[in-house]
């Protein structure tokens, strides 16, 4: 009973913030109602005892893209006006496509017919709940059977890295830039300068 | 197929043996790359290139190259390495090598040496090893995401350029798409079979697939042709040929077909195997659809990149053809035509870097005029590579559609093979146009003759190779034979 009511609350929640993302009219709102939507995600996964999904979902979204989207609506001037100039012109055609799609998924789910073997296969590589927890029953195969993808994503990652100081990184001519070993060398006579002021007149 | 998963972790690293060098590799090169600075960029590409020969060393070390050998599964069956797929890595080296070399002169002419340039191509060539040697749905997406990931970077390399930029852009947005459409295609089949594993997901589909199912393996039929640039899915192949810096096309136009050939054959004939009644239509059409498009496509354009582009659809049509008749014979053809694909347009994009006047590069095909009186080599080699496209005996080209004709004909697909040879006689129209320019045309101004030894010995090498196919023929035959009968 409980359960079901928290799952609908957080459900609720969930989708009206998910809607307020793209309805309102300032981003810094949209960032904080996806931040919203985030914690409410994460609460379901919770309520469905997937509790270290549930607590991923908030270190990796909460506490890192969605701060890091925050800066950059913070830093960008994003004209909301400008980008929403095309958006009726292009509502019914847009709607046709998701019509359509619907449509099509309905098909899909209607001969919703899984392989007989399906569930076999599914439940191979997981123990049961009773005995291990998540995080335990994650942890097992993530290092082992799964290690080639953990480190193959990894090899992505710094990847990316690289291609983002390719793409942004170049140096600029007149910035002032820090030289810490200069810094640390300098010494009072390059400094400091005495100068004889004679009383009254100033410099 | 494959046999039963060692438990043991030396024996999954050892398997993996040359990716994992390949990797370590990288990480050394890029370390001395950020410590030494933009100089080093020679000599971090001459370095990539030792280490990607000592790689195809491992690789070919690695493999059970046995007439009946069983492929080696490592890591629970996510990765296999087989015949099949070693030999494709092998061509996705030297493809990648080769264009390692290429690039050096014109970085540096370009100005735009910058050491991440051989990294990225090596990020690369490391994500098509491993979609090469995927045997898993997931690892399957990784390796193509490491392999997207560097070829944006790539062809967004020349940052400066507003024609670069715009080709890393349009390949970036398309591919991403074609990627969510391929993922979407994978949860479907992950779904409804119960596995990411293609051995297990081909045990499922043997007693009949349900309707979500098929849906996925559409998905993921749409996805791969994106990255084989099949049509419906190459609008982005001209625009993207065009605007990436012309060494950065050339390695395009070869190593990452290549890498995706080999996943969309592994995906249909070792996945979906026993449906292939239901994806041999699809692969009939977008067969047809490339053959006609690089055809037509080709005969307005006057951009050399450009009509390199078209030319690369429609030969990705012709090999789809042997795919298309899943059979052995079929993949044999298949892979055969990868290899003279491959020697034939690395020789064609070294003509392509030549062509440089005082002022710069010139990409227009009416600057080729005169190419036979002011530099007869390179005149006479981009003939026989033209020839060889067009598909005329005795160059290799030839025989590489001879064997994917004849795989469609052993199977079957009598009107697919006409339609292949008449849209052939169309392409041969533009191929000969170009041969046409050089000879007969009114001289225009000189190329710039030096070219650089590596260039010309490469040239050399690939007019050798597409002119003596006939000498060659036997042992690449064989290998492609040996490599082939891995699937079945």
């Amino acid at each position: 009973m409980f359960e079901a009511i928290a799952f609908y609350i957080f459900s609720v929640i969930l989708i009206a913030s998910g809607f307020l993302v793209i309805a309102s009219r300032v981003p810094v709102h949209s960032v904080l109602f996806l931040i919203l939507a985030f914690f409410n995600a994460a609460a379901l996964f919770l309520l469905m005892g997937a509790e270290f999904l549930g607590l991923i979902l908030l270190v990796v979204y909460v506490g890192a893209v969605a701060v890091l989207f925050l800066f950059v609506v913070m830093m960008l001037d994003v004209d909301l006006a400008e980008i929403r100039k095309g958006v009726l012109q292009y509502l019914p055609v847009g709607a046709m496509v998701g019509l359509i799609l619907v449509l099509e998924l309905g098909f899909v789910l209607f001969s919703w017919v899984v392989a007989p073997e399906a569930a076999a296969n599914r439940a191979v590589p997981v123990a049961p709940i009773t005995e291990v927890s998540n995080t335990e029953a994650i942890g097992r195969v993530l290092y082992t059977r799964y290690v080639y993808l953990f480190q193959a994503s990894g090899l992505v990652l710094l990847l990316s890295m690289v291609g983002a100081i390719v793409l942004t990184h170049r140096q600029r001519e007149g910035v002032k830039r820090q030289n810490v070993s200069r810094q640390v060398a300098r010494t009072r006579e390059e400094g400091v300068r005495l100068v004889k002021v004679k009383p009254g007149q100033g410099l | 197929m494959t046999e039963a998963p060692d438990v043991s972790i030396t024996y999954d690293l050892a398997v993996m043996l040359p990716e994992i060098f390949l990797a370590l590799g990288i990480m050394a090169l890029l370390i001395f790359g950020v410590f030494r600075g933009d100089r080093a960029t020679g000599f971090v590409s001459s370095l990539g290139v030792v280490l990607l020969v000592a790689v195809g060393y491992f690789v070919y070390q690695v493999t059970d190259w046995g007439a009946d050998a069983d492929a080696r599964a490592a890591f629970g069956g996510s990765i296999v390495v087989d015949r099949f797929g070693s030999f494709l890595k092998l061509l996705v080296l030297t493809g990648g090598a080769l264009a390692l070399i290429m690039s050096q002169r014109y970085l540096r002419t370009e100005r735009m040496a910058r050491f991440e340039y051989p990294i990225l191509i090596l990020f690369a060539l490391l994500g098509m090893m491993m979609m090469i040697s995927a045997h898993d749905l997931i690892a399957l997406y990784v390796g193509i995401e490491l392999q997207s990931l560097s070829l944006y970077v790539l062809a967004a390399f020349n940052r400066d350029s507003q024609r670069a930029s715009e080709a890393g852009l349009k390949y970036f947005v398309l591919s991403a798409l074609s990627s969510g459409l391929l993922l979407y295609g994978a949860s479907l089949v992950y779904g409804f079979s119960g596995s990411t594993d293609f051995a297990v997901i081909s045990t499922v589909v043997a007693e009949g697939a349900p309707i979500g199912l098929l849906v996925g393996l559409v998905f993921m039929a749409a996805g791969l042709s994106f990255k084989v640039s099949a049509v419906p899915f190459h609008m982005w192949t001209p625009d993207v040929y065009e605007g990436a810096p012309t060494p950065v096309t050339a390695f395009f136009a070869v190593a990452p077909k290549i890498a995706a050939f080999a996943i969309f054959i592994r995906v249909m004939i070792e996945m979906f195997g026993p449906l292939v009644e239901q994806w041999q239509p699809i692969i009939i059409f977008i067969s047809i659809g490339s053959m006609a498009v690089g055809a037509f496509g080709a005969i307005g354009q006057n951009n050399i990149k450009r009509l390199m582009a078209y030319s690369t659809i429609g030969h990705m049509g012709y090999a789809l053809i042997g795919l298309a008749a899943a059979s052995e014979a079929g993949v044999r053809s298949v892979l055969l035509y990868l290899a003279i694909y491959l020697a034939t347009n690395l020789g064609a994009f070294v003509c392509i870097l030549a062509m440089r006047l005082k002022e710069g590069m010139v990409e227009n095909v009416s600057a080729l005029s005169g190419l036979s009186r002011s530099q007869p080599f390179v005149a006479a080699a981009l003939a026989i590579f033209m020839f060889s496209l067009a598909g005329i005996p005795p160059f290799a080209g030839f025989f590489a559609k001879l064997f994917v004709f004849s795989a469609a004909l052993q199977a079957g697909l009598l009107p697919l093979a006409i339609i292949g040879v008449l849209t052939s006689v169309v392409g041969t129209f533009y191929y000969l146009r170009i041969v046409k320019i050089m000879y007969f045309d009114e001289p225009a101004e000189a190329f710039d003759p030096k070219i650089g030894a590596a260039l010309r010995l490469i040239l050399a090498g690939s007019a050798a190779f597409t002119t003596l196919f006939l000498v060659f023929a036997l042992p690449i035959q064989a290998a492609a034979a040996r490599a082939a009968s891995a699937l079945f």
